[in-house]
């Protein structure tokens, strides 16, 4: 066992963790942040993508003894308690979602996406998007969501 | 606002999901989020071989491990029967071998689980079910269906010989015979539809809670039926009295058809947590789900059609081989049978007609519903044959289809393979406005132009229709088709003296967003505030019977389950106002959610008024009981035939095989829709679904049965990059069937897409000489049948 | 889902991670990007003993562009990806990486882990046979520099001791007359390569002078296409040139088959990358 102290969501925790045990179920498991998900062991369904220091990961593919020190933001964290993210408000405009499993992850990555391109093209979404899979949506109303988002992210505040 | 005003109707209305803020915020309640005190994790031991005898099982190494509470193998349920059967073919032998608990003497697939192990958490769990040593005696293994029914093939089971589950037919073989006999023109093609995954993202699993003061379980599952599985579970599996067991299904992560059935984890979650005394979890791996739950299709087919020259087809005759796997899934033999042979004409007029279908054990994992089942297999054939026909005797395939399509007047259309009649239609004005879109007026030209430059292009055209809402009872029931009980949905409805409406419904969602559907429907039929509904569902504990949520039925038949609850409701409430308003009940009219007497709007009663009065019972007509709650139990007259035309462009790259898809159009037919933004979802959905069948996906075994696609890095589930824009379009042709007129849209568009794609690609290749080509169309399989490989 | 147990180190230094690997022996690896390895534990298909997490080396980090390339061994492809300038001297690079994997993949991963761990279907050690990488590595010995050629031995095999560390990747800028390119057949699931051809030629009067080819994904490591190279050199770099150039690809090497594609297929592929690459890198270098 080992302690780490991991910044999530802006709040510091501190517990301890198998050096083996991997982010996504210290997150699930020890945090009890359930929206992060799991959907595969090989790291190709992105249901598990949160922030590590700003850039998104799937934290299957993280240790959690990894991240002592670090930032995470997970979907909880997303937005303010009681607010929406553009993204989440996109998802919803959109129906970009239909079981809302992998949605969380694709919101994540979504995010990551939109701070790298804030206005991508409908393809740069399809190709930015790779890393996660959905099995309900056909994909196509989550590239309007994120485009809704782009949109919406581009006015400045206060309008 | 006054009775002459009219309330703006909510059903017909694109609105947003109210399932939506929970799951896009990660406050989601899914199989794996649920946490009891006391809880224990389940590891399996799973067999390696495909084909095995087990010859010894030592637990006693993982036992010892510290964390570690028990250790149990087959031997130890012997207590409790096998999962249960429940649609068998019907009118023929079945030799139905189901899965038990945990595999007993002897394995039939690779991944079939052997012994569990229950530790205090899963990675303990995990690391004990390495240290249980099994012995194997490893047999030969089949995983062909036409190689196992062969004589010396490896036997499964002793109670199915030759490995045959059974054998079914329908239609007329004599006619079908003579039809191809006499023919002008027979074309003859091997069909296969692959072996599919069905990849819901969240796996399947669940949770079993023993209260040993009353005897009762309540299990969490990952399910598409938890009436169902309730029913199953006690009255097959454990021969206990139905409601000694509660069965949840909370937020479902997809189901595609993977969580209809009824499991073994369910069966030994609960025996291991009636003898331990504490919860017990199970959830698989993706890998676990790739091997052991169920998968979709893996059809062997010969196909042959007859026709004129002229165009009009005469004749089809069918024989397919429908792979079982290791053991019977719980409704497996349903699939292959009434929900494809008896709908293979499609959407035409065929005279003779004859399929024969033998469904056979292989040792791969079990095949069962996968969203369409049965449907997509049949219209792939049927939509591939009449494509093949077309390009027999040089004609149009547009035309082809015209020339065949059963009329707009002769529906009811009784097609003669033992279905009860198609309810409505009318294919052309899809096929119409599905070609108008795509320019096919001059997209001949314009292929032919590319093919100079070196391009391939190629259109694909499909016309399908399918069957939805299956019923009635007496049709689909243990007489008729073999399915093991009824296919009504129920729905209870009741008004609280506030004026809130709570709708428990037997149906449920897992993303069709039912709770959104259903509550715009209640809000109209009651003239209530949208808001004001709340529709509950998945707990077998407060919500009536119910058959689940598949075969795209759940409006179709749940939602008028609902909406007939609320004509009861307006009945009472009717009566209600006819006292309060001292009128005649024949004279009050029910508008707007509002009873008044007709003539006079200014003598009104809200429903909420209505229900206030109903609730407190100060003073009710004579006779009349307290409350405004009513139950429905709708079993349909007949099932529901939505239809429409998909067309799709593709480019093909001669130089590697790889198929662009430059262009996807849908014109569906689901009758009216409820929210059109929820059934444009389900359409791209399940086209996607289609698409990947056409050109990415397979499960490959090798000979030993090894599952060679075993996890997302070799099975290729699309992305959104390798998925295409999709361009919606729909006409509207309301089913007599139900007063709502819907249809169903949920499997709609995996039905209609992947032979779209393969007549697109097969179409750009036919400069090469290619006639037809198996699924998927990979960049190898194209590259072969251009450079003849 | 579940790796097995580990005992697990940070080193924050070289020769801390040097001290424990020699201490750990076998038993032993080294932990960087973690994106093959951890799915590897995951599946049990890999169940290291001792995990050795070389990510709080700071000197390893980083992109330095001088009189030529120098990356660190544990940049991740998202550094690389992003960096304008190391794009504009190594095109085949920067188109490569943005073909690896996906954005999440990009932003652990890194590029020494990669070449360490030598996955035949990887992007990276095709690039790095055409471009003439020189891979520095350190050890108890001290320190050597491995051509990219003699770096890649079999199937995940590598010249890298067990005591060894890659610690950085040396690779020249390109100048005038001089184009790289990559291309790729990836595997629509796993998104590594079926064939992934990296190219780079030099131009000289208007005649090719020089020119190199890695090919992964293809056989069981990653090679060069020598046989095609000689052929295009001296010639003009037409289409027509390189086309019969390119068919000489996948000559000396051995090619796999598996369900993805057959050796057949493969071997047909590998001319069509080869021709797209080479086709690609001309015209840049034009």
């Amino acid at each position: 066992m080992a302690t780490i102290t991991v910044t999530v969501n802006g709040k510091p925790h501190t517990n301890d963790v198998e050096p083996r045990t991997l982010l996504v179920h210290y997150l699930r498991e020890q945090l009890n942040l359930t929206g992060t998900h799991i959907g595969c062991d090989t790291s190709q369904c992105g249901a598990c993508v949160v922030h590590l220091n700003g850039q998104s990961v799937k934290s299957c593919t993280v240790l959690a003894i990894q991240c002592h020190g670090a930032e995470v933001t997970t979907i909880e964290g997303l937005a303010p308690q009681g607010q929406m993210h553009a993204l989440q408000e996109g998802f919803w405009e959109k129906h970009g979602l239909q079981c809302g499993f992998c949605t969380p992850g694709m919101i994540m990555a979504a995010a990551d996406l939109l701070e790298r391109n804030p206005n991508p093209t409908d393809d740069e979404i399809r190709h930015g998007l790779e890393g996660n899979l959905c099995r309900c949506t056909g994909y196509e109303n989550i590239v309007r969501a994120v485009r809704y988002a782009a949109e919406k992210m581009a006015v400045p505040a206060g309008d | 606002m006054t009775a002459t005003e009219t309330r703006e109707r909510i059903v017909g209305r694109a609105i947003k999901r109210r399932e939506d803020p929970k799951l896009i915020t990660g406050q989601g309640n899914y199989l794996d989020d649920i946490k009891l005190p006391g809880m224990l994790h389940v590891a399996l031991v799973r067999s390696p071989y495909a084909h095995a005898n087990i010859t010894s099982i030592d637990v006693s190494r993982a036992l010892a491990m510290p964390g570690v509470v028990a250790v149990f193998t087959g031997a130890d349920m012997m207590d409790i029967n096998p999962m249960p059967a429940a649609w068998q073919a019907g009118g023929v032998k079945n030799n139905a071998v189901t899965p038990r608990a945990l595999a007993v003497g002897k394995v039939t697939l690779v991944g079939d689980p052997v012994a569990m192990v229950i530790a205090e958490d899963r990675y303990t769990a995990r690391d004990a079910a390495d240290a249980v040593d099994v012995e194997y005696e490893p047999l030969d293994a089949v995983v062909d269906a036409r190689k196992a029914v062969e004589p010396g093939a490896p036997q499964l089971h002793a109670t199915a010989p030759n490995n045959v589950v059974f054998e079914w037919e329908c239609g007329d073989q004599a006619a079908a015979d003579t039809a191809l006999a006499s023919a002008e023109v027979v074309v003859k093609e091997p069909i296969i539809n692959q072996r599919l995954i069905p990849t819901p993202m969240e796996t399947r699993g669940s949770v079993a809670r023993y209260d040993a003061a009353t005897g009762e379980f309540t299990v969490w599952m990952t399910s598409q039926a938890p009436h169902v599985h309730r029913l199953l579970l006690t009255a097959f599996v454990f021969g206990i009295p139905e409601h000694k067991l509660r069965c949840i299904a909370p937020n479902v992560g997809g189901g595609f058809g993977q969580k209809i059935f009824c499991y073994n984890d369910m069966a030994f979650t609960m025996w291991a947590s009636r003898k331990l005394g504490r919860p017990v979890k199970f959830v698989e791996d993706r890998s676990e789900n790739y091997k052991y739950s169920t998968h979709g299709r893996d059809h062997i087919s010969e196909a042959e059609i007859a026709g004129t020259r002229d165009g009009k087809i005469t004749g089809l005759r069918v024989k397919t081989w429908a792979n079982i796997g290791g053991y019977f899934s719980t409704i497996a033999a349903g699939i292959p049978t009434t929900l494809y042979g008896r709908i293979i004409n499609g959407v035409y007029k065929i005279p003779a007609v004859h399929v024969h279908v033998t469904g056979v054990y292989t040792n791969t994992a079990m095949v069962d519903a996968y969203r369409g089942a049965g449907r997509p297999e049949a219209s792939y054939l049927i939509e591939r044959m009449v494509d093949r026909f077309a390009a027999e005797i040089g004609m149009d395939p547009a035309e082809v289809r015209r020339k065949n399509f059963i009329q707009p007047h002769e529906f009811p259309y009784n097609n003669q393979l033992g279905l009860l009649p198609f309810d409505s239609g009318n294919y052309e004005p899809a096929l119409n406005k599905a070609l108008e879109t795509v320019g096919y007026g001059d997209f001949r030209a314009k292929q032919a132009e590319a093919r100079k430059q070196g391009r391939y292009l190629g259109l694909g055209i499909s016309t399908y229709v399918e069957i939805c809402g299956v019923a009635p009872s007496a049709w689909i029931g243990a007489n008729g088709q073999g399915w093991g009980a009824g296919l009504w949905e129920s729905a209870n409805i009741r008004v609280h003296l506030t004026g809130k409406v709570v709708v428990t419904t037997g149906s449920l969602p897992h993303g069709q967003g039912l709770e959104t559907t259903f509550a715009q429907v209640v809000a109209d039929e009651l003239g209530v505030n949208y808001d004001d509904v709340e529709i509950q569902w998945g707990d077998t504990l407060g919500t009536p019977f119910g058959y689940g949520t598949y075969g795209s039925r759940s409006l179709a038949v749940g939602g008028v389950a609902i909406k007939r609850s609320a004509d009861k409701i307006k009945a009472k409430a009717r009566k209600l106002a006819a006292h309060m308003l001292e009128a005649n009940e024949l004279d009050i009219v029910f508008e707007n959610g509002k009873a008044s007497v007709k003539g006079s709007p200014d003598k009104a009663k809200t429903i909420g008024e209505l229900a206030l009065a109903a609730s407190v019972a100060y003073d009710l007509p004579e006779g009349m009981e307290p409350f405004l709650d009513e139950t429905s139990y709708y079993d349909p007259p007949n099932c529901t035939f939505p239809f429409g035309t998909h067309i799709s462009v593709v480019e093909v790259d001669p130089e590697t095989g790889h198929v662009d898809l430059l262009r996807y159009i849908a014109v569906d037919d689901c009758g009216p829709q409820i929210n059109p933004l929820i059934v444009e979802g389900q359409i791209h959905g399940g086209i996607v679904q289609g698409i990947a069948q056409a050109l990415y996906e397979g499960a490959v075994y090798n000979d030993d049965g090894q599952l060679l696609s075993g996890t997302l890095m070799d099975y290729a589930v699309p992305t959104a990059a390798m998925s295409p824009h999709i361009e919606t379009d729909h006409t509207v042709t309301p089913s007599p069937v139900n007063p709502l007129g819907v249809k169903g849209a949920g499997e709609a568009g995996t039905i209609g897409s992947a032979q779209c794609v393969m007549n697109a690609v097969i179409d750009a290749l036919s400069p090469f000489g290619v006639k037809h080509l198996q699924m998927p169309a990979t960049p190898e399989r194209v590259w072969n049948a251009i450079h003849g490989g | 889902m579940i790796p097995s147990a580990f005992s697990y180190h940070a080193p924050t230094s070289v020769a801390e991670a040097l001290s424990l690997l020699q201490q750990h022996g076998d038993e032993a690896k080294i932990l960087a990007g973690g994106h093959s390895l951890l799915p590897a534990m995951k599946l049990r298909l890999a169940s290291p003993g001792v995990l050795i997490d070389i990510n709080q080396i700071a000197e390893l980090r980083g992109v330095v562009i001088n009189g030529n390339v120098n990356i660190g061994a544990l940049t991740t492809w998202s550094a690389i990806e992003t960096d304008g300038e190391l794009a504009s001297v190594c095109p085949a690079l920067a188109e490569a990486v943005a073909l690896i994997g996906d954005i999440q993949v990009r932003n652990r991963g890194t590029i020494g882990g990669s070449l360490a761990h030598a996955d035949p279907a990887a992007d990276a050690p095709a690039v790095m046979l055409a471009l003439n990488a020189q891979i520095r590595v350190t050890g108890p010995g001290g320190t050597r520099t491995i051509a990219a050629d003699d770096f890649f031995t079999d199937m995940l095999s590598t010249a890298l001791e067990p005591d060894e560390l890659i610690t950085s990747i040396t690779l020249n800028k390109l100048g005038a007359g001089e184009g790289s390119a990559y291309s790729k057949f990836a595997h629509p699931a796993s998104r590594y390569a079926i064939v992934g051809v990296a190219a780079y030629v030099k131009l000289s009067g208007g005649k090719v002078s020089a020119c190199r080819i890695g090919v992964t994904g293809a056989g069981p490591k990653a090679v060069r296409q020598t046989a095609v190279e000689q052929a295009l050199i001296g010639s003009d770099g037409s289409a027509e040139a390189i086309a019969a150039a390119a068919a000489h690809a996948g000559e000396e090497m051995d090619i796999l088959g598996d369900i993805h594609a057959s050796e057949g297929y493969r071997r047909a592929m590998t001319k069509v990358y080869v021709k797209r690459a080479l086709t690609s890198a001309v015209a840049r270098a034009r």
